[in-house]
Order: C-alpha cells, then sequence, then structure tokens
C-alpha cells in the first residue's frame, strides 16, 4: 500500500541543480518551507505544546485562577492514594477489555460477510456504516430509550421472550456491559471499512489455489484470510484499544459515571477534576497517566507488527 | 486508492464464472442438480444473516424515530407499534423548547470552517512533503506523523489552559491575562482544530501517486510552486480533497467534549451539547428527546447520502497508517 518516493525522480532533479543554477534551487526551497510552515506551526502550538505543558502542569498545584504552583510529584501521589482514580483506571480497561477483541472479531465477520460480490450488498454495507455516521451523543440517547427498564424496548422484548430483564444502566453489575454493547454496535461498521479495504488487498490467485487443492470456505479463512489479515488486525486492535481508553461521551450522558461509579472513566475523573473541581494539575497529572498508557500500547503495536505474514 | 475498478473487476470476473456455471449447468447430472438446489439455500441464508444484522444496525434508529413522531401516551405502550397519529409538532415542540436551530447553524459552520482550514493546511504540506525538496523534509514529515501518537483527550486540559490564556482576545491583555481568550467563541471552536497531522499523511500519500511529468512541464515552462500546486496538483486531486473534507466535517459535527468544555453561553452551543443539556435537565419527554435526536442526526445523514463514497474512502486509507 505504501507509495514509493519521489527516489525515481531525485536523480533528474539532481542533474538539474547544476543546469538552474544555486539561485533558483534556494528559491524552490524556501517555497517549500512556506508551504510546510503553516501546518507545522499549527501542530506546533495545539498539539506538541499541550502534551508538553500537560507534564509541567501535573507537576504543579493550579486552580487556572492564580498562577501554578511548585508541587513537584505531589499530584501523582495524590492519585495513587485515591479510591476513585483507581476504580476509574480499572473500570476503562474493563471496557476496552468488554469492547475491543469482541468488537474486532464482530467488525472482521461482517467485513467477511459483505466482501461478497452478490446482489445489493451496497445497501448492506451502508447500513452497518449507519451509526458510524451519527454521534455518540445522539447514539447514547437512542440507547437511553432502549434500555429503559419499565417501557424500554429491550427489556419487552425480553419479556415476550420469557428471558429475564435487567435494569440495565441503573444496575451497578450491568451498566458498563450495557455502555459496552452499545460502543461495540456503534464502532462495529468503522473498523469494518478498513478490514475490508484489508481484504480486497489479498490477491484472489491464493484462494483460487486453494479452491483447487481442495480447501472448503473454513480452512481458506483460517488459512489465508486470517494470516494475511494480520496487519490490518493490529492496526485496528490498536486503535480500538487506544479509543476504549478514552471513552466518555457514553458514560457523561447515558450514567454520569454512576450508579456508584461503575461507569466512571479516566476522561470521566479528567473532566471532573479539570473543569468540575478546577483541580487542573490533578487533571493534568491524571492527563499524564493516560498518555502513558497509550504511548505503551501504540509502542508494542509498533514491536509486534513487524511479524507481517506474506505468501508471495 | 480506486475501488471502483477492482469492483467493476470482480464483477466482470463474478459474470464469467455466472457464464461458466451456466455452460456447467447444461452438463449436469441429476446428482449435481441437488447440488445446485444446496447453493440456492445457502445463498438465501445468507440474505436472512445480511437482513438479520441490517435490523440490528437500523431498528435503534427507526424506533428513535417512531417514538419522536408518537404522542406521550403512546410511548408508554407495550410492544413495537406504529404511532396512530403522526405527531410532527413534536419537532416543533423540541425546537421552541431549546435553540435547537441555534445550535445547528453554529455546528454547521463550525464544521466548515475547520474543514475548509484542515483542507488548506493539509493541502500545502502535503503538497511540499511529496512533491518538493528541501532540507530536513523527511525528519519534518516523521514528527509529523509522531504527533498523531497524541491522544485527543490527553490534551483537553492543557490545550483549555492555552485557549483561556490566548493573549488579547476574550478581554485578556497581552500576556493572556484577566479575561477568557478565546473560549466561548468561534475561536475556540475553530482554530486549535485546524492543525491535521492524518490530513497532511493523508494528502501527502495522495500527492505521491501523482504522475512527475506534468510538473515538470510546467516547471520548465516557468511555473512557480504555488502554480504547480494550484493549477496541477489540486485539480488532480478531487477524491482525495472530497474525503478529507467530509472526514473533517464530520468529526467537527459530532465532536462533543472539546464543544462542551469551551462554551459557556447558549449562543455558542454546538448541536451535540445542545443536545446534551436535554439529559442533564433531567428530561424523561422522550418524545422531545428523540425529536431532538433526530434533529442532529439528519443533517450529517444527509450529508453521509450525499458523498457516501467518500466517508468510507477516508476510513479505509487510515488503514495505511498501520
Amino acid at each position: 500500500m505504501s507509495v514509493a518516493t519521489s527516489s525515481a525522480i531525485r536523480p533528474r532533479r539532481a542533474a538539474r541543480t547544476g543546469r538552474w543554477g544555486q539561485g533558483y534551487m534556494r528559491e524552490r526551497r524556501l517555497a517549500a518551507l512556506l508551504f510546510v510552515l503553516p501546518s507545522l506551526l499549527f501542530l506546533a502550538v495545539f498539539v506538541v505544546y499541550p502534551i508538553v505543558n500537560a507534564f509541567y502542569l501535573s507537576l504543579h498545584r493550579y486552580n487556572l485562577l492564580e498562577p501554578p504552583v511548585w508541587n513537584g510529584l505531589g499530584r501523582y501521589q495524590l492519585l495513587l492514594e485515591d479510591a476513585r482514580f483507581l476504580k476509574a483506571l480499572g473500570n476503562t480497561f474493563l471496557f476496552a477489555v468488554m469492547t475491543v477483541p469482541l468488537g474486532t472479531v464482530i467488525s472482521l465477520l461482517l467485513a467477511v460477510l459483505i466482501n461478497q460480490s452478490i446482489r445489493g450488498i451496497y445497501f448492506f454495507r451502508t447500513a452497518y456504516y449507519l451509526p458510524v455516521v451519527t454521534s455518540f451523543v445522539a447514539v447514547s440517547f437512542i440507547w437511553l430509550w432502549i434500555y429503559e427498564p419499565q417501557f424500554g424496548v429491550l427489556n419487552q422484548l425480553l419479556e415476550k421472550m420469557g428471558l429475564p430483564t435487567f435494569a440495565w444502566l441503573r444496575d451497578p453489575n450491568t451498566a458498563m456491559l450495557s455502555i459496552a454493547i452499545l460502543s461495540i454496535w456503534k464502532n462495529a461498521g468503522y473498523n469494518m471499512i478498513i478490514f475490508l479495504a484489508g481484504l480486497q488487498g489479498i490477491p484472489d490467485y491464493l484462494y483460487e489455489a486453494a479452491e483447487i487443492d481442495g480447501a472448503g470456505a473454513t480452512q481458506r479463512f483460517w488459512y489465508i484470510t486470517l494470516p494475511l489479515l494480520s496487519p490490518t488486525t493490529f492496526f485496528v486492535f490498536v486503535v480500538y484499544f487506544i479509543g476504549a481508553l478514552q471513552m466518555f461521551t457514553q458514560s457523561w450522558i447515558l450514567t454520569q459515571g454512576g450508579p456508584l461509579d461503575s461507569t466512571l472513566t479516566v476522561v470521566y475523573l479528567i473532566y471532573q477534576n479539570g473543569f468540575e473541581f478546577l483541580k487542573m494539575g490533578s487533571a493534568a497529572a491524571m492527563s499524564v497517566v493516560l498518555f502513558v498508557f497509550i504511548s505503551i500500547v501504540t509502542y508494542i503495536n509498533t514491536r509486534i507488527v513487524r511479524y507481517d505474514t506474506h505468501y508471495n | 486508492m480506486t475501488p471502483t475498478t477492482t469492483e467493476s473487476a470482480r464483477a466482470l470476473k463474478t459474470a464469467q464464472v455466472g457464464e461458466m456455471a451456466q455452460r456447467g449447468q447444461a452438463l449436469m447430472s441429476q446428482g449435481e442438480a441437488s447440488l445446485a438446489a444446496m447453493r440456492l439455500l445457502k445463498i438465501g441464508a445468507l440474505y436472512l444473516l445480511l437482513i438479520f444484522l441490517a435490523l440490528i444496525f437500523i431498528f435503534p434508529f427507526i424506533w428513535s424515530f417512531l417514538t419522536s413522531v408518537k404522542s406521550d401516551a403512546e410511548v408508554f405502550a407495550q410492544g413495537v407499534t406504529l404511532p396512530s397519529v403522526w405527531r410532527f409538532d413534536n419537532y416543533i415542540r423540541s425546537v421552541q423548547s431549546y435553540n435547537l436551530l441555534r445550535y445547528l447553524f453554529n455546528s454547521t459552520l463550525v464544521s466548515v470552517i475547520v474543514a475548509v482550514a484542515q483542507l488548506a493546511l493539509a493541502s500545502t504540506a502535503g503538497f511540499a512533503f511529496a512533491r518538493l525538496q528541501f532540507p530536513g523534509r523527511d525528519l519534518l514529515f516523521v514528527a509529523v506523523v509522531a504527533t498523531l501518537m497524541v491522544p485527543s483527550q490527553a490534551t483537553l486540559v492543557p490545550l483549555f489552559v492555552l485557549v483561556k490564556h490566548w493573549p488579547l482576545l476574550g478581554d485578556n491583555d497581552i500576556w493572556g491575562q484577566g479575561g477568557f481568550g478565546m473560549l466561548d467563541s468561534y475561536w475556540a471552536l475553530t482554530v486549535p482544530l485546524f492543525a491535521t497531522a492524518y490530513g497532511t499523511f493523508l494528502l501527502r500519500q495522495f500527492f505521491l501517486t501523482l504522475p512527475a511529468d506534468l510538473e515538470d512541464a510546467a516547471r520548465i515552462d516557468g511555473s512557480s510552486e504555488f502554480g504547480i500546486y494550484w493549477r496541477i496538483a489540486l485539480p488532480l486531486s478531487g477524491p482525495a480533497l472530497a474525503t478529507l473534507g467530509i472526514f473533517s466535517f464530520q468529526n467537527m459535527f459530532n465532536d462533543f467534549v472539546w464543544p462542551l468544555v469551551t462554551t459557556r453561553s447558549d449562543v455558542m452551543k454546538t448541536i451535540q451539547v445542545g443536545l446534551a443539556q436535554f439529559r442533564r435537565e433531567g428530561t424523561t419527554d422522550w418524545t422531545l428527546l428523540m425529536a431532538g435526536t433526530m434533529i442532529a442526526t439528519v443533517p450529517i445523514l444527509l450529508v453521509f447520502m450525499l458523498g457516501q463514497r467518500y466517508f468510507t474512502q477516508g476510513i479505509a486509507l487510515s488503514g495505511i497508517k498501520g
């Protein structure tokens, strides 16, 4: 998928340097710098500086109104002693474990299903993709109504089938599971499209050869599709995992972190500390912890993804 | 890059396979006829599965819409029912109780501004990284890609601190003290989101695929670098630009956390933040809530229907990162 760099045209350029002289080259280089400067400036000010400042603020007591006061690692020490933070950390990982592996498998199966050339497949692709287009706020409200214990359509359905009903979002035991279900539903179409792109990159002759050798559909899936798709799978898994570690909106709308802090996440606590209690130092310390965890996940990915499978 | 050509190639191939199968059928013996019946059964089962899954993904939207046009009494009726009278006045009630049209206007405006700005920044930088030579180019590009690793929620607090202390805006002095800076204005909702490492990466990858001949010819004719960017690179990049534009628009339109923390006054709220306050005020007025949800959903669905191809392309291309 990666495109060859411009090395193909570089020799011609080098030859031209002599012909056009030094002055022309300098002019072109200056023009190039003007092209990248605005973009680099915005990235530096609004992405790089804030993440550096997160480290700085995390070492201070800061309420936004008075100047920051040096506190060393005091904020981090507070976090370690804070039962709610540890609970939020556990909840966040629980959410990731609930959604990421299952969500990845579901998306892969959906992609295999819609990768067939049969009539009307575009309709199904669009249908599965619909939740991705809408916002998490809207989707959360729709599921708030579905999960409603007394009049919600889910409990009504379960009752009709003679199955036990639940309080869903109002029960600390099922609240996180409820949020996980709607999140898997919302994201399935997104990862399905990434898998679909990966599937269409697998050359057809491999399947044809396997078919001639007498491999069935299941065998073809296990021995061709799955191994060749492993880079895509790792990509989906990691991006999904990083997203799950940042869950906030669903919790904010559906449960406000409750009941009994059962859906409290790290980002939720960052929001509370930063924007409700004005404890910017603590909120920054939590942001740094989140950043470190996400960096670890990214790092592990770059280690693992080397083991690509190629059958060429 | 071109799913349509692979698709048509695929379609052609299935057509050929189908033809071969027809020819084969003529030679079929009695035993193989039952095999064909098996295949038909298999396809039937496949469609049933596809339809069942489609229902899972679509039903919540249909259910939400049906609720939005019911009377309050009917909402609490048992079972999945159609409304006896379609009460579209719920929508009018919803718009009257909250400033939804203003929120919708805000969201559309800031999403368009952010999309246009991201296109301008990402296409110029992407062009330079792909087609121009300058010292430190590859190192700078690696730095740009590295910023993709910074999770947006980890910079929420410091970014807020930054825009609050932005000099000379919102009654701030030159040191960024004394006022609100960019907060609670279109500044905060747009400017901090202009930077896009993803867009720069995406367009750079696309510009790399453009043929060098055109560019070289223009250069010989005395065209400036900007001329090449404006008259050659951009016109050839319609689909890639549309993909990034729609992707940016959608992300901004659906964004919740940033507008939530940077807006205070009612006139500055975006549709997502405005909709979210339905819940905060503890309403259990489901018809009103679902009407509001539909109002927040339909505009982006319309954009989706118009630019469907580009929506999914943006995601498929983001897979390149891996």
